[in-house]
């Protein structure tokens, strides 16, 4: 490997820390789909013994840009060296092979079958299976990650931070030298997110190199040993291990902002504090006593482990915004959608105002002003082969005035379309174009105005910004705060508690199926919430 | 994008995404059908057949020739009401593939009870009342899939197969026992008499049919494309999850769906025995059911279209029938045909989608980077996209 690079030191590989030649190297990839640049010649350096944070907005191209790495597509232009030769990642398992593994974003495990068979999962040779060697390669990882379970329980007996350990052992299993996480601190509370930094040092240590991608920057900035910053597919800078090391939380803070951001920085520094530094938390005030949703002893089954409801007591009250905060997948989906009316209940009941609702269809609680922005807006939220007019009637099928007598009044829906398309900012080239063709941002801005127009009452946002640009976050921000001093009360749901905290006025957090508590919004609301997200 | 300087260029845009969408539907349902007939034409010349004079006659006696046309014309009729009924059923997501026990068994109902009813209650009102009960007959048969599926999610495809071997079955059972004629031969139901069938047209041999399943077509268009109701199915079709979100009742829906359908296919079997054959001999099974499937996704499910591509298949069958049999070839070849008519379908759209994902690369990569000489561009959600392509 060192034959093609004089100036490389002679051990790369064991300088843990220490610069010298990268262990792999990413050469002016550039990779398009139809209509965007995802990556636009961007180049990387992965070293052994460093945490690379690819740091950048969601859309930025970070996500394409490992699958690159991964062998999960390819690009069409650059080329990728390893050891200073240039090769072809043309599948994962020429990735792997070549000793990068990859944690993605979302779970690959199958959940029916024991951790280690999840393991020994990838290509073998042999026809039976290598149990006993697998046992040991087990016990090695599970020593380096601090793992506490066995290798014979069942993945989905795991909560999603020890899957998450399994997903990187796998990644590690074959001797891999570099780690990629995608985004693994999303589905992790707070102190899982501890826990990870800890075992990432401790996997540096030992000489491997890793790329974590992350679109939070205190992440960035604590986990990375170097930071590079990707925006519209670019990268548009880094941040050496010298000054990471060196420089103030708040300068680095400052620096990279200005990098992910370009000029925008001056018109959005409200949303960037309020999305970096947690923001003001939002000073409780329940001005009204009204209460408009009422919630008690609610249970209900789930299809997924984990997100059975039980013992579900919430109030929201008049113009009040209640936050539900929780890890992914512990039973918020299933609260919002057994409210929307999607889902039945098996216990309890649920009021808005005074009138019993748990019995009501799906349309008759929206006809009473129960709005439901759900968190699956491409999949159940729209129809994609409709077009943008139609998806904001979907709720109004067959009501006047947009249909008469069974009959489609195209002129009527076209022209509220068009209205909401201005009062929204829905970027679209007119009300007739297919759903499917916008982007994220504007598909959810179809589903914000479809759910707050005609008068709603109450509002169940389900992760509202997941997925979105900050400024399309700050839009969503920006209506519900709107329709709380019209005296909507909602119901957010988020996994970003800062986005709770800037936005709730009580915060509830779930953990499997149960309401743990709810904590008023004020000074360490931060700490308290963490402490009910791990209580049993 | 908004605002008044903005409109004349977005109504630009739309009718050239409009033109653009109609010449692709035209491309992809047009061209399988003429690479088949090409590739089918060489498989005669291999034959040592002539292919121009298989397809010339074919032309000839499906269309041109007087008797032919008509023929085709009368054969267009139950092909139609099949056709409707399947696109109801395809629109709303749901796979009736159990048209032909729907449709002999209506059959078979129309031709036992049809000639006794005449003589006692006359031939317009024997005529109405077949109809109306080989539609009831047809919808009836849908109603086991359709609890099934609406109640328990059961798949469609696999009951309406079941239930579609079952009502085979049962129209020949029925037709050898309680329908069966007293006048001996070979079991079949007692004849309707030529002229107390469906009545013919201009004095022509073509039956009043056609008038019903054209009817028929041009009301499942208007329902699927103007009425609530068929917006309602046709969300359900597109995305079962985002009917639930809706409000819509998916249930409901999926029973109204199956019904209709079934209803359809029911005439279309009254249709072909009280316009054309008068009885139902044993073992008689057209199997139009699934030769209309690639018929009505080649119309994409439009029930205009569908006349279209019905005329074509009846010419085809009408016509292919005397001119196989001159040239010597297996009337079977023209199942050929058609299986080649899919086949093509398949490729073009195959070919369709992958070129229509990465048509934009030649010139963007070509183009020194759209994303760093403005990267101040306005439009926040851009970006977004190529994560999604990314997964």
């Amino acid at each position: 490997m060192s034959e093609n690079d004089p100036e490389t030191a002679p051990n790369a590989r064991a300088g843990a820390g220490s610069p010298g030649a990268p262990l792999v190297a990413l050469r002016g990839i550039t990779k398009s789909f139809p209509g965007v640049l995802a990556n636009d010649r961007v180049s990387l350096d992965i070293r052994a013994g460093e945490t690379h944070a690819l740091l950048g907005e969601n859309g930025a191209g970070k996500s394409t840009l490992i699958s690159i790495l991964s062998g999960m597509l390819s690009p069409d232009d650059g080329e990728i060296e390893v050891e200073g030769r240039s090769l072809k990642i043309s599948s994962p398992a020429d990735a792997l092979e070549l000793g990068i593994g990859t944690v993605y974003q979302h779970l690959t495990l199958v959940p029916t079958l024991t951790v280690l068979e999840n393991l020994m999962m990838g290509p073998a040779p042999e026809l039976r299976l290598p149990f006993n060697a697998a046992q040991s390669r087990f016990d090695e990882l599970s020593q380096l990650l601090g793992v506490d379970f066995s290798s014979d329980v069942l993945v989905r007996d795991l909560v999603l931070g020890q899957q998450q350990q399994v997903e990187i052992m796998k990644a590690l299993w074959r001797d891999s030298r570099v780690l990629i996480l995608d985004e693994p601190t999303s589905m992790l509370t707070p102190q899982g997110v501890a826990e990870l930094g800890e075992e990432l040092k401790r996997l540096k240590v030992g000489g491997l190199a890793i790329v974590f991608i992350t679109h939070k920057l205190h992440e960035a900035i604590e986990l990375g040993d170097r930071v590079s910053v990707l925006r519209r597919g670019v990268k548009v800078g880094s941040i050496e291990p010298a000054e990471l090391r060196s420089g103030s939380t708040e300068e680095l803070t400052e620096a990279i902002v200005g990098l992910i951001f370009g000029e925008q920085v001056n018109r959005l520094e409200e949303s960037l504090e309020l999305k970096l530094e947690g923001g003001e938390p939002r000073a409780p005030r329940r001005a009204s006593s009204e209460v408009l949703l009422e919630i008690s002893g609610v249970a209900a089954d789930s299809d997924r482990a984990g997100g059975s409801l039980s013992e579900i007591d919430l109030t929201v009250h008049r113009g009040e915004v209640v936050g539900v905060a929780g890890v992914d997948g512990n039973g918020q989906k299933e609260l919002a959608e057994v409210l929307a009316g999607q889902r039945g209940i098996t216990a309890g009941r649920i009021k808005l105002e005074d009138r019993e609702i748990d019995s009501l269809a799906v349309s008759e609680r929206q006809q009473l002003g129960l709005r439901y922005v759900t968190d699956d807006r491409l999949g159940e939220g729209t129809v994609r082969d409709l077009d943008v007019a139609l998806n904001l009637v979907l709720k109004r099928i067959g009501q006047a005035p947009f249909w008469s007598g069974g009959r489609i009044n195209r002129d009527e829906i076209d022209a509220m379309a068009e209205r909401l398309v201005e009062e929204y900012d829905i970027r679209t080239p007119s009300v007739r174009t297919r759903i499917g063709t916008l982007s994220g941002g504007n598909v959810q801005k179809v589903v914000l105005a479809r759910e707050l127009s005609f008068e709603p009452r109450i509002v169940v946002f389900n992760k509202p910004t997941y997925g979105l640009d900050l400024r399309t976050a700050q839009f969503v921000h920006e209506q519900i705060r709107r329709q709380s001093e019209l005296g909507v009360g909602s119901l957010l749901i988020s996994t970003e508690l800062d986005e709770l905290i800037a936005l709730s006025d009580r915060i509830a957090v779930m953990s499997r199926g149960r309401l743990m508590g709810i904590v008023e919004n004020g000074p360490s609301v931060q700490e308290r919430v963490g402490e009910l997200m791990v209580a049993l | 994008m908004s605002g008044a300087a903005g409109s004349s260029a977005v109504s630009g845009a739309l009718s050239r995404e409009r033109l653009r969408a109609g010449a692709t539907i035209v491309s992809a349902s047009v061209v399988p059908v003429i690479l088949a007939f090409f590739v089918g034409g060489l498989i005669i010349a291999i034959l040592g057949r002539n292919p121009f004079s298989f397809y010339g006659d074919m032309i000839q006696r499906g269309l041109l020739d007087s008797n032919g046309l008509q023929e085709s014309i009368i054969r267009m009729a139950p092909l139609l009401l099949i056709a409707a009924g399947l696109i109801v059923a395809f629109k709303a997501g749901l796979w009736n593939l159990g048209a032909d026990g729907q449709f002999l068994l209506a059959a078979a109902f129309a031709a036992g009870l049809a000639p006794s009813l005449v003589g006692s209650i006359g031939v317009a009102p024997t005529l109405i009342a077949m109809l109306v009960l080989a539609a009831i007959v047809g919808a009836a048969w849908t109603l086991v899939p359709a609890l099934l599926r609406a109640k328990y999610g059961v798949n469609e495809i696999i009951t309406t197969l079941m239930m579609s071997f079952i009502g085979i079955g049962l129209a020949n059972l029925l037709v050898k026992g309680p329908f069966q004629t007293d006048v001996g031969g070979v079991a079949r139901t007692d004849t309707l008499q030529v002229e107390d069938r469906l009545p013919d047209l201009f004095g022509t041999r073509i039956h009043s049919g056609i008038i019903i399943a054209l009817a028929a077509i041009i009301a499942v268009h208007v329902v699927m494309t103007r009425t609530s109701l068929g917006l309602r199915l046709q969300i359900l079709g597109a995305n079962m999850p985002g009917a639930v979100h809706a409000g819509l009742k998916p249930a409901k829906l999926i029973v109204v769906a199956f019904l209709v359908s079934g209803a359809m296919i029911g005439l279309a079997g009254a249709v072909e025995i009280l316009g054309v054959t008068g009885s139902f001999r044993v073992d008689f099974n057209p199997a139009w059911g699934l030769l209309v499937i690639p018929l009505v996704f080649l119309a994409r499910l439009n029930a205009l279209a569908s006349i279209g591509f019905v005329a074509l298949f009846s010419v085809v069958q009408i016509g292919g029938e005397t001119a196989s049999r001159e040239a010597d070839i297996s009337s079977d070849f023209l199942l050929a045909l058609f299986g080649l008519v899919l086949l093509f379908m398949a490729i073009t759209e195959y070919l369709r989608q992958r070129r229509g994902s990465t048509a934009y690369l030649p010139s963007q990569g070509a183009a020194p980077g759209p994303a760093e000489p403005e990267p101040d561009e306005p439009d926040p959600s851009g970006p977004l996209a190529p994560q999604e392509g990314a997964r």
